[in-house]
C-alpha cells in the first residue's frame, strides 16, 4: 500500500506525561494509519491512551506531555508533520478546525455557556475564512440545516442550554465540520447520550461523512458502535496498538486475546439465561454464603413468605417549579416526572428498569428510598414478618426499612467519602444501626470485603487508591452490610468499563443467587438489564410504557418505544446492522407516529392492558389485544 | 420576559430589606446600657464640671428620649426618609452637616481604590493563571501573599516613615489643611489628588492580592474547561480565545463581588483613616460609637448597608445582563 494514499499516517508515536515520580507512559510506540474517506476506529478502555492520540493529532496535548513519533497529514497540499509545528502556532492553527475538526464526548461542556450557538459555530469561520457577517450567518444556517436543525435560524441565536444533549451534540458536529475538513477526530461522540440518540448521531455522521467524503478518526469503547460504523479498526490497550485492519477482518477472525476478551465481557442479546460473561480479569470472590453470619441477618422466611416483597401503586411525582419570580413567572405547570407508575417486585428476583434520560427511573427509585417525597402513590414492603408502609413509615418502622432495602449508586467516585477509611465505610452503617459489637461488626466488615473479591488490608485503606470497578465493588459490599432484602441499582455499571462490568454484573448475579436477594436494576443499557433482569419494565415520559418477563420483552416487544429502544441498540456483530432508518427518530418524534391505540388524546385515556403471561402494556382502555400486537 | 420587570422587582425587595437592617442597626446602638446624655454628664461630672442639666433635658424631649425605644425607632426611621438623619450631640450640629464632605471623599476614596484593585489585579491574575508555575507566578504570588498577610495600619506606618525620611513629606490627610472647609475648586482637586494615592495603595494592597488569588484560581479553573479545548480545537489564536471564553466566564465573579467589595473596603479602610488621619468617615464612625452619638453611628451604618444593597443589586443587574444562563434560565428549566 502506497504511503502517499494515507489521509493521516501515525509513526511510532508516544506521549509520555511527568508525574511525581518517574513518566507515565500513555501512548507507547504507536502507528497507525487513515485511509481518506473511511471511518476509521480506534477502541480501547479508558485510561487506553486513545483519546491521547487524538489530542495529539490536534496538537491539543497537555503542554506537560512530551511528545515524540511522527504524524503525517496529507490532505493534497503535500505531507506535513504535525509533531513538528509550534504549538499554538499559525501553521498548526490553519490546520485544526479547518482541515481537522474535532468533536467530543461531553456537549454539555463543549460550548461556552455564554455565547449563542451561532457565535461559536461561525466562529470557525471567522477564523478560517474571513468574509462578510451575513456570509458567515448564512453559512452556518445552511450547516445547522445541514445537521438536522429545522430552523437553524432560531438555533443559531440560541444558548447552549437552551438545547438537548443530543441537539447540542448536533451543533457541535455543524461546527466540526463547517469548513469542510477531510478529517474528523470523533472522541466519544455518543458515549453520553441516550440509546436513541446515539443512533441519531451515528446516522447523522455517517450521512454526513459520505455526503462530505471525510475521512472519521472515531476514538469510543463501544464495540457496537464500531461495528454499525466503521471501515477499518484500530484496537489499543495500555497505549500499545493490539490489533489493526478492516472492520471485517476484526470481528469475524480477532487473532489477540485482548479483543477476544473484549468480545467476550460484553453482555448482548443472544446470550442464554445461565450463560456467564467472562470478565478480561476475574476476580476471586468468596461467595455470598460467607454472609450468613452478618450481625443484623434476619432468618430467611419459611415457605409462607408471600412472593411480593415490594408492591407500588398509583406512584406519582411532579417537581414544582422556581415561580412567582419576576420574569420568571410565566412558566407553564412541569409535567409529572412520574405518572401513575404501577409494579411489583417479586421475592427474589431481579426487575430491570429500563428508559431514556428523563424518563423518571431515578426519580421512581429515589422515592423508594425514601430520598425524594412522592406525591401520591402506594409502596408496600412485605417480607413475611412484617408489612410495612414505605411512603409513610416513620420512627423505628423507617429504620427497619432502611435496613431492608439499599442502593447502589452510579458513580463509584462521588459515592464513596474520599476521607473515610473502607473499613469505616463499611462499618458506619452497622454502627448507624447498632448491629452487633464492635468485634463482630469489624469481623463484619472482613466478611463483605471477602465476598466482593477484595482483600482484608482494603480496610484500612481510602476510596482514591482503589480502580472505578474495585470502588463499585467497596460500594456494593456497603449495600450488602445491613443485609438488606431488596437493592436498588441505579445505572450500577454506567460509569464503568466493558471489562470491569462485567466483573460487577457476575459479582452481583452470584451475590442474588447465594443470598437471595432482591433487585431493583435501573439501566440504560438494554444489553445488561437482558443480562440481569428475570422481568423487564419499559419507562417513558413517567410512566411504565410495558412490563414483561425478559425473554418476552427482549423478542416480542408490543410498545412502540420499547421497539424502537430495542432498535436502537449498536450489536458488536456485524451480521445484525442498525437499521438507522427506525432507529434514528426521538422518541418525543417517534410519538406522532405510534399506532393510536397507545397514545392518549381524543378523549382516550392509557391504561396497563394485560396481554397474558405477566406482559402488560400502557394502551387506551378498550383495545384488544390482537390490535396491540399489530 | 423582561428585564425591567426583575429590576424593578429587585428595587422592590430592597425596601423590607433595608427596613429590617434599620431596625437592627438601631437595636444594636440600643443596646449599650444608657444613651449618649448619662455618658456625657458622666464625663463633666468626672472632669469636675457641673452639667447644664436644663439644656441636656431639653434636648432629651426634642429627641424623644424620654419615649419608649420603638417610638424613637419610627422618629428616626421616619426622619431618615426625608433627609434628616438627625442630631448629632456631641458636634451639636445636624448628622448630615457634620458629615458634610466626609462622605464624598470616603466614596471617591472607595471608588478609586477599586478602581485601582481592579487595574492591577486583572493583568496580574491573567498572567499567573496562563504562566501558571512559572517564575513570574510564583513571584507574583509571593508578593500577594506579603500583601494579604500585611495589616493595612503596618503599611500606612511604613509608608509614613519611609515618605518622611525620603521625601520629606507627611502623608497624612487626604488633602492640604487649608482646603479643608472650602468649596470645591481646582487647587483643592489638585490637592486630593495628590494626596489620595497613598490611601488608595494602602487600602487597596490587600484586596488587590486577595483578587488576584481568586482571579487566578477561577481563571485556571476555566482554562482547564471542556469548551476552551473546543475553541483550541477550532484553531483560535490563544489571545483572543482567553478574552472571548475563560475571561469572560471568570467576570462572573467579580461582579457578584461588587456587592460585598464597597462594605469590605470601607470598613477596611477606617484603621487606615485613623493612622493616616484621613478626612472620611471612618475615624469620625469609630469616635461616635464610642460616645454613643446615636443618631451619628446609625446614619453611617445605614449608610454602609446602603452601599452594600446598592451593590448587590447593581451586580445582580450586571449578572443577568452579561450571563444568559441567568437572564434566560427560568425559562428553558422546564
Amino acid at each position: 500500500m502506497a504511503a502517499g494514499k494515507d489521509l493521516l499516517r501515525i509513526e511510532g508515536l508516544s506521549v509520555t506525561f511527568p508525574l511525581m515520580r518517574g513518566m507515565l507512559t500513555a501512548v507507547d510506540d504507536a502507528s497507525l494509519r487513515i485511509l481518506p474517506g473511511k471511518v476509521t476506529a480506534l477502541v480501547g478502555e479508558s485510561g487506553s491512551g486513545k483519546s491521547v492520540i487524538g489530542q495529539a493529532i490536534m496538537g491539543l496535548a497537555p503542554a506537560a506531555a512530551k511528545v515524540s513519533g511522527r504524524i503525517l497529514f496529507d490532505d493534497g497540499a503535500g505531507p506535513v508533520d504535525i509533531l513538528k509545528l509550534p504549538r499554538d502556532g499559525i501553521e498548526a492553527r490553519a490546520i485544526r478546525g479547518a482541515r481537522i475538526g474535532q468533536i467530543f464526548q461531553e456537549p454539555m461542556t463543549s460550548f461556552s455557556p455564554l455565547h449563542t450557538i451561532g457565535d461559536q459555530v461561525s466562529e470557525v469561520l471567522k477564523i478560517h475564512e474571513p468574509g462578510p457577517a451575513a456570509a458567515r450567518r448564512r453559512e452556518t444556517e445552511e450547516m445547522l440545516r445541514l445537521v438536522g436543525f429545522d430552523q437553524p435560524g432560531k438555533v443559531f441565536d440560541k444558548y447552549p442550554f437552551e438545547l438537548s444533549g443530543g441537539m447540542r451534540q448536533r451543533a457541535m458536529i455543524a461546527m466540526a465540520l463547517i469548513c469542510r475538513p477531510s478529517l474528523l477526530i470523533a472522541d466519544e461522540p455518543t458515549t453520553a447520550l441516550d440509546v436513541t440518540i446515539q443512533a441519531q448521531i451515528m446516522k447523522l455522521l455517517g450521512d454526513l461523512q459520505r455526503q462530505l467524503g471525510m475521512a472519521v478518526l472515531l476514538i469510543t469503547h463501544d464495540l457496537g458502535v464500531v461495528a454499525n460504523s466503521a471501515d477499518e479498526v484500530v484496537v489499543i490497550y495500555h497505549g500499545r496498538i493490539m490489533e489493526a485492519g478492516p472492520v471485517e477482518a476484526i470481528f469475524c477472525n480477532p487473532t489477540h486475546a485482548y479483543l477476544k476478551g473484549l468480545l467476550g465481557a460484553i453482555p448482548h442479546f443472544d446470550m442464554g439465561r445461565s450463560e456467564r460473561l467472562k470478565p478480561l480479569r476475574e476476580i476471586e470472590t468468596l461467595g455470598g454464603g460467607l454472609l450468613a453470619k452478618m450481625p443484623g441477618k434476619v432468618a430467611a422466611p419459611t415457605g409462607k413468605a408471600p412472593e411480593v416483597l415490594l408492591k407500588v401503586r398509583g406512584l406519582s411525582k411532579t417537581f414544582g417549579s422556581r415561580k412567582g419570580d419576576g420574569w420568571l413567572s410565566s412558566a407553564p405547570p412541569p409535567a409529572p416526572a412520574v405518572d401513575d407508575v404501577g409494579f411489583d417486585i417479586r421475592r427474589g428476583e431481579c426487575l430491570g428498569l429500563v428508559g431514556e434520560s428523563g424518563c423518571g427511573k431515578t426519580t421512581v427509585s429515589k422515592m423508594l428510598m425514601r430520598a425524594v417525597s412522592a406525591d401520591a402513590g402506594e409502596v408496600t414492603f412485605d417480607n413475611g414478618a412484617q408489612r410495612i408502609d414505605v411512603l409513610r413509615a416513620e420512627g423505628a418502622e423507617l429504620r427497619t426499612l432502611q435496613r431492608r432495602i439499599q442502593m447502589i449508586f452510579q458513580d463509584p467516585v462521588s459515592s464513596l467519602s474520599p476521607r473515610m477509611s473502607v473499613g469505616n465505610i463499611l462499618l458506619e452503617p452497622m454502627e448507624i444501626h447498632d448491629l452487633g459489637t464492635r468485634a463482630e461488626r469489624v469481623e463484619a466488615a472482613r466478611v463483605l470485603l471477602k465476598a466482593v473479591g477484595l482483600e482484608e488490608n482494603a480496610l484500612r485503606r481510602y476510596p482514591h487508591s482503589f480502580s472505578g470497578g474495585q470502588r463499585q465493588r467497596i460500594g456494593i459490599a456497603r449495600a450488602l452490610a445491613l443485609s438488606p432484602e431488596l437493592i436498588i441499582c441505579d445505572e450500577p455499571v454506567s460509569a464503568l468499563d466493558v471489562s470491569v462490568q462485567a466483573q460487577v454484573l457476575n459479582l452481583l448475579k452470584d451475590l442474588q443467587r447465594d443470598i437471595g436477594l432482591t433487585y431493583l436494576f435501573i439501566s440504560h443499557n438494554l444489553a445488561v438489564v437482558n443480562y440481569m433482569a428475570d422481568r423487564v419494565a419499559v419507562m417513558w415520559a413517567g410512566r411504565i410504557v410495558e412490563l414483561a418477563p425478559v425473554e418476552v420483552l427482549m423478542s416480542a416487544p408490543v410498545h412502540p418505544y420499547t421497539r424502537a429502544l430495542l432498535a436502537a441498540v449498536p450489536y458488536p456483530d456485524l451480521g445484525r446492522p442498525l437499521d438507522f432508518a427506525t432507529a434514528a427518530l426521538s422518541s418525543r418524534e417517534a410519538r406522532k407516529m405510534w399506532a393510536p391505540a397507545f397514545r392518549e388524546g381524543d378523549g382516550g385515556t392509557l391504561a396497563p392492558a394485560d396481554l397474558g403471561n405477566g406482559h402488560f402494556v400502557l394502551a387506551r382502555t378498550g383495545a384488544d389485544a390482537a390490535e396491540l400486537r399489530a | 420576559m423582561s428585564l425591567a420587570r426583575y429590576i424593578l422587582w429587585r428595587l422592590a425587595v430592597m425596601v423590607p430589606t433595608l427596613l429590617l437592617i434599620s431596625a437592627l442597626v438601631f437595636t444594636i446602638i440600643e443596646l449599650p446600657p444608657g444613651d449618649y446624655f448619662e455618658s456625657y454628664i458622666t464625663e463633666l461630672q468626672a472632669m469636675g464640671e457641673s452639667a447644664d442639666l436644663a439644656e441636656i433635658e431639653q434636648l432629651r424631649t426634642k429627641y424623644h428620649f424620654d419615649e419608649p425605644a420603638v417610638v424613637r425607632y419610627f422618629y428616626w426611621l421616619g426622619g431618615m426618609l426625608h433627609g434628616d438623619f438627625g442630631y448629632s450631640f456631641e458636634y451639636r450640629l445636624p448628622v448630615s452637616e457634620v458629615v458634610g464632605d466626609r462622605l464624598w471623599l470616603t466614596i471617591l476614596v472607595s471608588f478609586v481604590t477599586i478602581v485601582f484593585t481592579w487595574l492591577i489585579a486583572f493583568p496580574i491574575g491573567i498572567y499567573s493563571a496562563t504562566h501558571q508555575y512559572s517564575w513570574g507566578d510564583y513571584g507574583l504570588t509571593l508578593v500577594g501573599m506579603i500583601g494579604i498577610s500585611v495589616p493595612n495600619f503596618m503599611l500606612a506606618v511604613i509608608l509614613m516613615y519611609f515618605a518622611n525620611q525620603w521625601f520629606g513629606v507627611s502623608i497624612g490627610h487626604l488633602m492640604d489643611q487649608k482646603f479643608l472647609g472650602e468649596p470645591m475648586s481646582w487647587e483643592k482637586f489638585r490637592s486630593i489628588l495628590s494626596h489620595i494615592w497613598i490611601p488608595v495603595i494602602i487600602i487597596g494592597t490587600a484586596g488587590t492580592a486577595a483578587m488576584i488569588r481568586r482571579l487566578r484560581a477561577n481563571l485556571l479553573d476555566e482554562l482547564h474547561k471542556q469548551y476552551v479545548t473546543t475553541a483550541r480545537a477550532k484553531g483560535m489564536a490563544p489571545g483572543p480565545l482567553l478574552r472571548k471564553y475563560p475571561l469572560r466566564m471568570a467576570l462572573n465573579f467579580f461582579i457578584s463581588d461588587i456587592g460585598s467589595i464597597l462594605p469590605s473596603i470601607i470598613s477596611g479602610a477606617e484603621v487606615t483613616a485613623i493612622v493616616l488621619s484621613l478626612e472620611t468617615t471612618g475615624p469620625m464612625l469609630i469616635n461616635a460609637l464610642q460616645s454613643q452619638d446615636m443618631y451619628l453611628a446609625g446614619s453611617f451604618l445605614m449608610f454602609l448597608a446602603f452601599l452594600t444593597v446598592i451593590g448587590m443589586l447593581v451586580s445582580d443587574i450586571a449578572l443577568a445582563f452579561l450571563d444568559p444562563r441567568i437572564r434566560l434560565g427560568g425559562e428553558a428549566r422546564k
